[in-house]
């Protein structure tokens, strides 16, 4: 976003139930699922749409090439502008931010952007294992890439082992608030969390994230007309940044592009303290280490304290003052090109009074947040109840 | 939905509701001038990397370019076959393709003098004593088995010397040579 630009806001919001496999519509139905509602919410139709914003994860997931071209016609937009964004799994926040740059630079006034995954149509784990020519296959999909990386930090925070199953067990909870989240573990105990089998260890089978269909889909509109919508949820501040995976001295646990990302949007968004100033986050947490990571990435407290928010509860929507990912989060729906979205639009429903059980009470400011590849690219947004006033 | 019609010889015949169709597709791959250097070393028991012409780190397997300057590198070093793990994961689910006893460490491996690492295989250690910043070396296939493939190292066992301290194993291992350098 930066400084200038048009106001811009949104004002419709759309989301499928996320399942393991949504059988009942195609991928074209799916999408034009979400983007019906978001459009139904805004209470506009498709000749109201200027351009359209899409984003998934890498197309060989599917094996559907270019499907932003096969599904012009399920989202009404033949003959319109689109546009494709490809940032692997942060793909849902940075699409979010490409449509609300639309608006800010003044070239479009009301734009539809939708992201989703069907899962079910493809292997995300074996997508993500391919092997590579001439070199050795050994990593068994994200868990084995990721697990390395919250090993070092395990040991630099000297964290209690069971934190990641804290995080795990709480988005869980949080999960139960909301009808459209893909597990739905009522009878779920901690000691069963702690119980589950070690998949990539230290990561166990409890703190992964499912594979889910689904799609989520935003209509992001100039302050003309999102002055008059009753709830309008104000963007603040939009950032993205990205770097290698691999290169001397990168520091894999926090890294630079997240740090960066962070420092942008909060001096964007004029927020000096963000665990006092924000009110509820949406963090893209896949494996449940990734929450106190993040935390601390974010400057939510100093590196080595993340566990310790975690671990007194300060990120749980009963009492928390920073509750994270009360909509279930990533631990508990992950399609995974909709997951950053998902992200982006329920800090906008937690802004806009509209999330329903899992709402935290008068929220003005929400963070949505995204991460993708070897956690090097990474997208962010805040926005408020209010119009940004700087 | 929509009424569709269908002939009648197909009346009371169940419904597809989906197909799966597995699809193939080959394709020549040209690895590159550094990646093809490496290889060729590599079938001769050689591992090489390259030298950064901006500060000097050096890189295994080779890249054609330094990432963080957008630099070429095209100065090749010869390196030792011994190094120590930056961080590991001991995995308990299969590779497609490769058939591993369970459970198994993947390690990312820093080769002594590297400044990246690569992930490998970690065996002949049971997985509760890996530790991140054990000393490793690498176990080549049989002579007669060798040739031009990433697989001429069948995995990384534990050489028995003191483990470099977590402050400097893996990525960290980078500032610490920084500073050492800045104090010299």
């Amino acid at each position: 976003m930066g400084a200038g630009g048009e106001t811009t806001a949104v004002i419709g919001i759309g989301m499928t139930n996320f399942s393991a496999t949504r059988g009942d519509v195609s991928m074209p139905g799916l999408v034009r699922e979400a983007a019906l509602r978001a459009l139904e919410d805004a209470g506009m139709g498709w000749d109201d749409i200027d351009a359209v914003v899409m984003g998934k994860a890498p197309d060989f997931f599917e094996g559907v090439m270019m499907p932003e071209i096969f599904l012009a016609e399920a989202l009404g937009c033949v003959g319109k502008p689109i546009l494709r964004v490809h940032t692997a799994g942060s793909v849902g926040g940075s699409t979010a931010l490409v449509a609300a740059s639309l608006v800010h630079s003044g070239v479009h006034k009301k734009v539809l952007t939708v992201a989703w995954e069907k899962q079910s149509e493809s292997n995300a784990m074996w997508a993500l294992s391919l092997k590579q020519p001439f070199q050795v296959s050994i990593n068994a999909g994200a868990g084995g890439y990721f697990s390395p990386i919250i090993r070092q930090y395990m040991e630099e925070s000297n964290a209690p082992e069971l934190i990641g199953c804290m995080v795990a067990f709480k988005d869980r909870q949080h999960a139960l608030l909301n009808p459209y989240a893909h597990l739905h573990q009522t009878d779920l105990t901690f000691d069963q969390v702690v119980e589950s089998p070690m998949l990539w260890e230290p990561i166990r089978y409890s703190e992964t994230c499912p594979s889910s269909d689904g799609a989520a889909a935003m209509v992001i509109a100039h302050e003309s007309i999102a002055d008059k919508s009753p709830n309008p949820a104000w963007i603040h501040a939009g950032a993205m940044r990205s770097e290698a995976n691999n290169f001397p001295g990168r520091d894999e646990v926090n890294p630079q592009a997240s740090r960066e990302c962070a420092a942008d949007l909060w001096a964007q968004a004029g927020i000096t303290n963000p665990r006092e100033e924000i009110d509820a986050a949406e963090l893209y947490v896949p494996f449940s280490w990734y929450e106190p990571m993040w935390l601390e990435s974010l400057g939510f407290c100093d590196r080595g304290d993340g566990w310790k928010m975690v671990e007194s509860g300060a990120t749980h929507i009963d009492g928390g003052d920073l509750p994270v990912n009360c909509s279930g989060g990533v631990l508990s729906s992950n399609p995974i090109g909709a997951s950053g979205m998902i992200r982006f639009a329920e800090a906008a429903l937690q802004v806009r009074g509209m999330a329903g059980d899992h709402q935290v009470k008068d929220a003005r400011k929400a963070l949505g947040h995204a991460y993708g590849g070897g956690a090097q690219y990474f997208a962010m947004w805040v926005v408020g109840a209010d119009k940004p006033t700087n | 939905m929509t009424d569709v019609s269908v002939p009648s010889s197909l009346d009371g015949v169940e419904p597809v509701q989906s197909v799966r169709t597995p699809i193939r597709l080959e394709y020549t791959f040209t690895p590159g001038v550094a990646a093809q250097t490496y290889l060729r070393e590599f079938a001769n028991k050689k591992i090489l990397g390259v030298v950064s012409p901006v500060d000097g780190a050096v890189l295994v397997p080779p890249r054609g370019a330094d990432s963080r300057h957008g630099a070429l590198c095209d100065e090749f070093i010869e390196m030792p076959h011994t190094g120590h793990v930056g961080s590991f994961c001991v995995t308990n689910v299969p590779i497609p393709g490769r058939d591993l006893d369970l459970p198994y460490i993947s390690a990312c491996i820093f080769l002594d003098g590297a400044d990246i690492g690569f992930l490998n295989l970690v065996a002949e250690c049971p997985p509760e004593e890996c530790r991140i910043g054990m000393r490793v070396e690498a176990v080549w296939k049989p002579d007669e088995e060798i040739g031009m493939t990433a697989e001429n190292i069948l995995y990384w066992r534990p050489t028995g010397e003191p483990d470099i301290p977590f402050g400097a194993a893996g990525v960290r291992g980078w500032h610490v040579r920084e500073e050492g350098e800045a104090n010299a």
